[in-house]
C-alpha cells in the first residue's frame, strides 16, 4: 500500500481538476443543522467536520428511485427500452466515512446474491471511493463493536486521514486508487515515514460482542424479547432509508396509456405493507414480527448467508429515530450469560 | 420523580390501569417507555424535557387494545388525547393522565373535563424557531415559495416518519398504500412528495394540535410541520375555533363555504 501526503489546498486543486475532467462529486455538504450526501458543483461546497451524515452514501449506487426499463405497447407488441448504463456518470465519492465506505460490501453482496443486479453493478464500477477517516465520533457510533474501526480501509480506495490542520495522510488502498493516484500524482507529496496513522484516530469504544450476538440472535426467534424491544417504534422506514446497508425495494409501475416505465423504489421491513398480501393476510403483521426481521436479517440471516454481517455501526438508524430507538442498546441485550 | 414513579405504582397495583405511557432516560432526551408491572416503574422520568407527543401510542391496537391506559401528558398530548376523544377513538373510564403543574408537579386527571379544564389553565409551549420560519415564509412571494417547498420536498424520500409520529395519523390503510386506483405514486420524486405532503396536511384540517412531531421525526429536517400549522392557522381564519361537534374535515354543513371549489 502506498502511503502519500496531500495539503488541503492541494486536495481542492485536485478535486477541481476531477471536476473539469468530467468526474461528477458526491460529498458531504452541510446546511443548517443537517449535513448529507450531494452532487457538488463547487468543491467549496464541500463539509469535513460532520461526525456523520444524515444518509448513507448508498443512493449514488442505489437510488431512492430509478428506473429500471421502459415500455410501448403497440397493438398485439411491446417494445422494451432496457436499462441504459451508458448515461450514467463516473463518481468521485469523497469524504465518506470508513463505516460507508465499507457498507457498500453488504449492499453488493445482496445485490449479487442471487442475479446479478444491472442497475447495481453498473454504477458501482463507476465509483471512486475516498474515505475520511475519524478524527471525532459520538455516542452513536459503534462501528469497532461490527469489525470496523475509524481508520477501516476495508472499501475504500483510498483513504485520507487528517493528520494537521491542513494536510492529510493518503493510503492508496486499491487497483482503482492507484488508478486514480496516477492520474493526479501531481497534487501528492510523499509523506514522512514515521507518521503513526492511529495516533491520529478517535476512540470507539466496542460496546457489544458482535458474535455473541450473532449466536444468541439466532437462538431467540421466539422470545419476547423482540416485543419488549419494539414496543416504541413506531414503524416508520427512517432507520432503513439512512442506513449504508439496507437493500429493500419495492417494484412499480409508472404507466401512461400505452407507454410507460418501470420503477424501482426504497422500502423497509418495518413498514406493514411490506408484507402485506393480496388476500389481506400479513405473516408480519405486529411491529415486535418488523423490528425482528430488521435485526435477524442483518446479524443472522446476512451472516448466514453471505458471510457478511448487514451492519457497519455507522449509527445513523439510531441517530433519524423519532423514538430513539438505539441499536448499539439493543444489541447489547444480546450480550449476557 | 418519585411522586411519579408512586403514583403509577399504585395505579398499576389497584388494576386502575393496565400499562403507563410514560418516558424514560434515552440517549440524548427522554425517550417513550412503557410499564405494566409496577416494580418496572422505576426508570419513569417526566420533566420539562419530556417533548415527544405519547398519543400516537393511544390508537396502537397492539399495544393498547383492550386495556387500561395511564399515560403521562405534555401540553400537546392532552390536546391530541381531547381530539381523538372528538373522533372516538379512547373510551373516558379507560385512562388516566399525569400531567405536570407549573410547579413541576405531579397531577391526575380522571375524566375529560379535567383535561379540558387542565388545558385551559396551561399555556402553550413557545416555539420561537417556529414563529422565525413561518414570519420568513409568509414574507416570501409564490414563486420564492414555490421554490422553498421544491427544494425542501427534493429531500423527502417517503420514510414516512411524519405519519408515523403523528397522534392523528391512525388510519389502519393510508391513502399511499392504495393503489386501485393509486392516488400518489409511491416512488420519491419532487411532485409525489408534494402529492403525499399536501393530501397528509388536508387531512388534518381542524384535526392537528400544532405539536410538531410530524416536523421533530423528519429524518432530513424537511420542516413540514409548518404545512400543517399553516392550515391550523388557514382553518381557524375561515371556519373558527374548534369546537365539540366535531372539526371541519368530518363534518358537513349545508351553510360550509364553497368558494374554494373551482
Amino acid at each position: 500500500m502506498k502511503r502519500k501526503y496531500i495539503s488541503r489546498h492541494s486536495l481542492m486543486n485536485c478535486l477541481k481538476k476531477v471536476q473539469t475532467d468530467g468526474i461528477s462529486l458526491y460529498a458531504p455538504v452541510t446546511r443548517g443543522e443537517q449535513t448529507d450526501f450531494r452532487f457538488i458543483t463547487s468543491v467549496d461546497d464541500l463539509s469535513f467536520d460532520s461526525v456523520q451524515t444524515v444518509r448513507s452514501a448508498k443512493a449514488v449506487a442505489f437510488p431512492c428511485s430509478e428506473k429500471l426499463f421502459s415500455y410501448t405497447k403497440e397493438k398485439n407488441d411491446v417494445q422494451l427500452q432496457d436499462y441504459n448504463p451508458d448515461v450514467l456518470p463516473e463518481v468521485l465519492v469523497f469524504g465518506l466515512h470508513p463505516c460507508d465506505a465499507v457498507g457498500f460490501g453488504p449492499l453488493g453482496s445482496i445485490f449479487n446474491w442471487d442475479t446479478q443486479d444491472k442497475p447495481y453493478n453498473e454504477r458501482r464500477k463507476r465509483l471512486t471511493l475516498i474515505s475520511l477517516a475519524c478524527t471525532r465520533a459520538d455516542e452513536y457510533c459503534f462501528c469497532t463493536s461490527v469489525g470496523g474501526g475509524p481508520g477501516n480501509t476495508e472499501g475504500s480506495d483510498i483513504q485520507l486521514t487528517p493528520i494537521q490542520e491542513d494536510g492529510y495522510l493518503a493510503e492508496i488502498i486499491t487497483d482503482k486508487g492507484n488508478e486514480w493516484y496516477e492520474k493526479y500524482s501531481s497534487f501528492f507529496e510523499e509523506a514522512a515515514e514515521d507518521i503513526r496513522k492511529e495516533n491520529y484516530l478517535v476512540e470507539i469504544p466496542v460496546k457489544f460482542n458482535i458474535e455473541e450476538v450473532e449466536r444468541k440472535m439466532t437462538e431467540l426467534f421466539e422470545s419476547d424479547i423482540w416485543q419488549l424491544q419494539s414496543e416504541r417504534c413506531i414503524g416508520c422506514g427512517a432507520c432503513a432509508f439512512v442506513c449504508p446497508t439496507c437493500a429493500c425495494f419495492d417494484i412499480q409501475e409508472d404507466a401512461h396509456g400505452n407507454t410507460g416505465n418501470r420503477i424501482r423504489c426504497w422500502d423497509s421491513c418495518g413498514f406493514a405493507l411490506f408484507t402485506l398480501h393480496t388476500s389481506g393476510d400479513n405473516p408480519r403483521s405486529t411491529q415486535s414480527q418488523r423490528w425482528r426481521q430488521r435485526l435477524m436479517h442483518k446479524f443472522s440471516y446476512m451472516p448466514e448467508r453471505l458471510t457478511v454481517v448487514g451492519c457497519t455501526g455507522c449509527g445513523r438508524c439510531s441517530r433519524a429515530c423519532p423514538v430513539d430507538m438505539n441499536l448499539s442498546d439493543n444489541l447489547k441485550m444480546f450480550n449476557y450469560e | 420523580m418519585n411522586d411519579l414513579i408512586s403514583q403509577v405504582q399504585s395505579l398499576l397495583e389497584n388494576k386502575t390501569i393496565d400499562i403507563f405511557i410514560g418516558y424514560e432516560k434515552g440517549t440524548r432526551k427522554p425517550r417513550p417507555a412503557f410499564v405494566s408491572k409496577a416494580e418496572e416503574a422505576g426508570k419513569l422520568i417526566f420533566n420539562e424535557n419530556c417533548s415527544g407527543n405519547l398519543a400516537v401510542y393511544l390508537t396502537r391496537k397492539d399495544l393498547v387494545e383492550g386495556k387500561k391506559v395511564g399515560i403521562a401528558a405534555s401540553y400537546y398530548t392532552l390536546k391530541n388525547i381531547i381530539l381523538l376523544f372528538d373522533e372516538n377513538q379512547l373510551k373516558e373510564d379507560h385512562l388516566r393522565i399525569i400531567t405536570l403543574s407549573e410547579k413541576g408537579e405531579i397531577q391526575l386527571l380522571q375524566s375529560l373535563e379535567e383535561i379540558k379544564q387542565r388545558l385551559k389553565e396551561m399555556s402553550a409551549p413557545a416555539k420561537a424557531d417556529e414563529e422565525e420560519w413561518v414570519r420568513k415564509i409568509d414574507a416570501m412571494t409564490v414563486s420564492e415559495r414555490w421554490a422553498f417547498w421544491t427544494e425542501e420536498l427534493s429531500r423527502c424520500f417517503k420514510c414516512y416518519a411524519c405519519r408515523a409520529a403523528c397522534p392523528m395519523c391512525y388510519c389502519t390503510k393510508c391513502i399511499v398504500e392504495i393503489n386501485r386506483p393509486q392516488w400518489i405514486q409511491p416512488w420519491a420524486s419532487v411532485f409525489s412528495n408534494m402529492d403525499w405532503q399536501i393530501n397528509r396536511v388536508m387531512h388534518m384540517a381542524g384535526r392537528c394540535s400544532d405539536c410538531g412531531a410530524c416536523g421533530a421525526a423528519c429524518p432530513v429536517g424537511i420542516p413540514i410541520h409548518l404545512l400543517s400549522h399553516k392550515m391550523a392557522e388557514a382553518v381557524k381564519e375561515n371556519f373558527g375555533e374548534p369546537d365539540e361537534k366535531g372539526n371541519v374535515l368530518s363534518t358537513f354543513k349545508p351553510d360550509d363555504k364553497e368558494n374554494f371549489i373551482v
